[in-house]
């Protein structure tokens, strides 16, 4: 869409193909901006966790309190709270997915990086995949193929009439739906969010091009997408939490005989 | 308007992920996910571990503390009311002893103030005595000397003028 404004120049609002950025180098889908941020985000957790607990200290410094601050959230309140006795097996997992989404979530609102890579869809799905294979297996590994099957299929303690609707939906819950939402969740706030910065920011951006009444606007414009970067900042930071809880959750349900 | 060409809109579609980055994504993940369950989960491990150790003795210590000080407080209490009772029972004892020797003391006292009169009153007797026997001889011999000088008669003869003095002061005495 082209708006006609007094600059005679259109506004060309942001659109889906903003996230399909050039690759940075070269003609090559692996030197994307987006793989690009992954890869940073694995090279900063690490590098920021190891500094952080390499020395293990009874009494922390405050770069360690930092590291066992965000571990221990994961570790006490995802984990141990959700999971119950067997957590500790999945809390190295549960870090991981905790760390990693969030890392790469507040990218977006970094300065430079300003590039949310889990608004690549591609992302959310393995991360959804693995919590996807991880919980099925932990329930097989527990109550044994059929069993947990038929766990699932054919809820106990419900009349075998229900059943006619209960099996399709529950099948379909925890084959299909479990992994979709879980992933397209994530995916659609980041790339929403990220949509709404690029609305404000580009939107003030050609406004302040514009004729003096529109220049005027302009500053409302930024200060809007200053104030949504904040709102993204908490938006980043609960889908991450949102992601490693409903995964800890499927985890504990799958531990449960009774899901 | 501008709408981009199809070709380009189903490339836009976000939902369709794309081979490079589901590769990408799945290495790192797993990669990060190897560090961190290698190298940085066991330290924070570790770390707990140590301080919910280092708390659990520090409690254990002070609970031994405690144990340790009421323990003391109790054998000071049970000394204190021990020394308390002998304490009473020294004061009770002394009171006791001291009444004891007042008595004696009191005692001694009469017996001596007894004895001293009795000595008083014995050497009293026998100066009495003494002045009674000495004022008989000399009262006798006196009048004796008297009479013959009155009498003209010489009452030399010692036993008729003794004799004739204690008769003399024989009357004396019963006439009083």
């Amino acid at each position: 869409m082209r708006f006609a404004f007094g600059s005679g120049e259109g506004f060309v609002p942001p659109s889906t193909a903003d996230f399909n950025l050039p690759p940075v180098f070269g003609d090559n889908a692996y030197t994307t901006k987006p793989i690009f941020l992954v890869v940073l985000s694995v090279l900063l957790i690490s590098s920021f966790f190891i500094v952080a607990s390499r020395k293990a200290l009874v009494v922390p410094t405050k770069l360690q309190f930092a590291g066992e601050s965000i571990y221990g959230f994961v570790r006490n309140s995802i984990g141990e709270e959700i999971i119950g006795h067997e957590f500790m097996r999945f809390v190295p997992f549960l870090f991981t997915l905790f760390t990693f989404i969030l890392t790469n979530n507040v990218f977006g609102i970094i300065p430079l990086l300003q590039f949310p890579a889990m608004s690549h869809v591609s992302f959310p799905y393995v991360l959804a995949l693995f919590s996807f294979v991880i919980f099925h297996w932990v329930g097989i590994k527990k109550q044994g193929l059929g069993k947990y099957l038929k766990g699932i299929a054919f809820m106990p303690g419900v009349p075998k009439a229900v059943y006619i609707l209960l099996t399709p939906i529950e099948v379909a819950t925890f084959f299909l739906v479990r992994p979709l939402t879980l992933s397209l969740r994530l995916f659609a706030n980041m790339f929403a969010g990220h949509l709404l910065l690029l609305v404000f920011i580009m939107g003030g951006d050609h406004l302040i091009r514009g004729v003096i009444g529109l220049k005027i606007i302009a500053p409302f414009a930024f200060a809007f997408g200053i104030g949504m970067t904040f709102f993204e900042f908490m938006v980043q930071c609960l889908q991450a939490y949102i992601f490693t809880l409903l995964t800890a959750l499927f985890i504990a349900g799958a531990l449960s005989d009774e899901h | 308007m501008s709408f981009r060409t199809t070709a380009a809109e189903a490339a836009a579609n976000p939902l369709i992920p794309h081979t490079a980055e589901l590769i990408v994504g799945f290495i790192a993940f797993s990669l990060l996910f190897l560090v961190l369950k290698s190298k940085v989960v066991p330290m924070f491990e570790k770390a707990f571990a140590a301080r919910t150790e280092a708390i659990q003795g520090g409690m254990e210590k002070a609970e031994k503390a405690q144990r340790d000080a009421e323990i003391a407080l109790e054998k000071y209490t049970v000394q204190l009311s021990e020394a308390r009772t002998e304490a009473q029972k020294i004061r009770e004892e002394a009171r006791v002893q001291g009444a004891a020797i007042i008595e004696d003391l009191r005692g001694k006292a009469q017996e001596e103030a007894a004895r001293i009169t009795a000595a008083a009153a014995a050497s009293i007797e026998a100066e009495r005595q003494q002045a009674i026997t000495s004022l008989r001889s000399e009262v006798g011999t006196l009048a004796t000397n008297l009479a013959s000088k009155i009498v003209g008669e010489a009452l030399d003869d010692q036993v008729r003028q003794s004799r004739i003095v204690d008769r003399f002061l024989d009357d004396l005495e019963k006439s009083k």
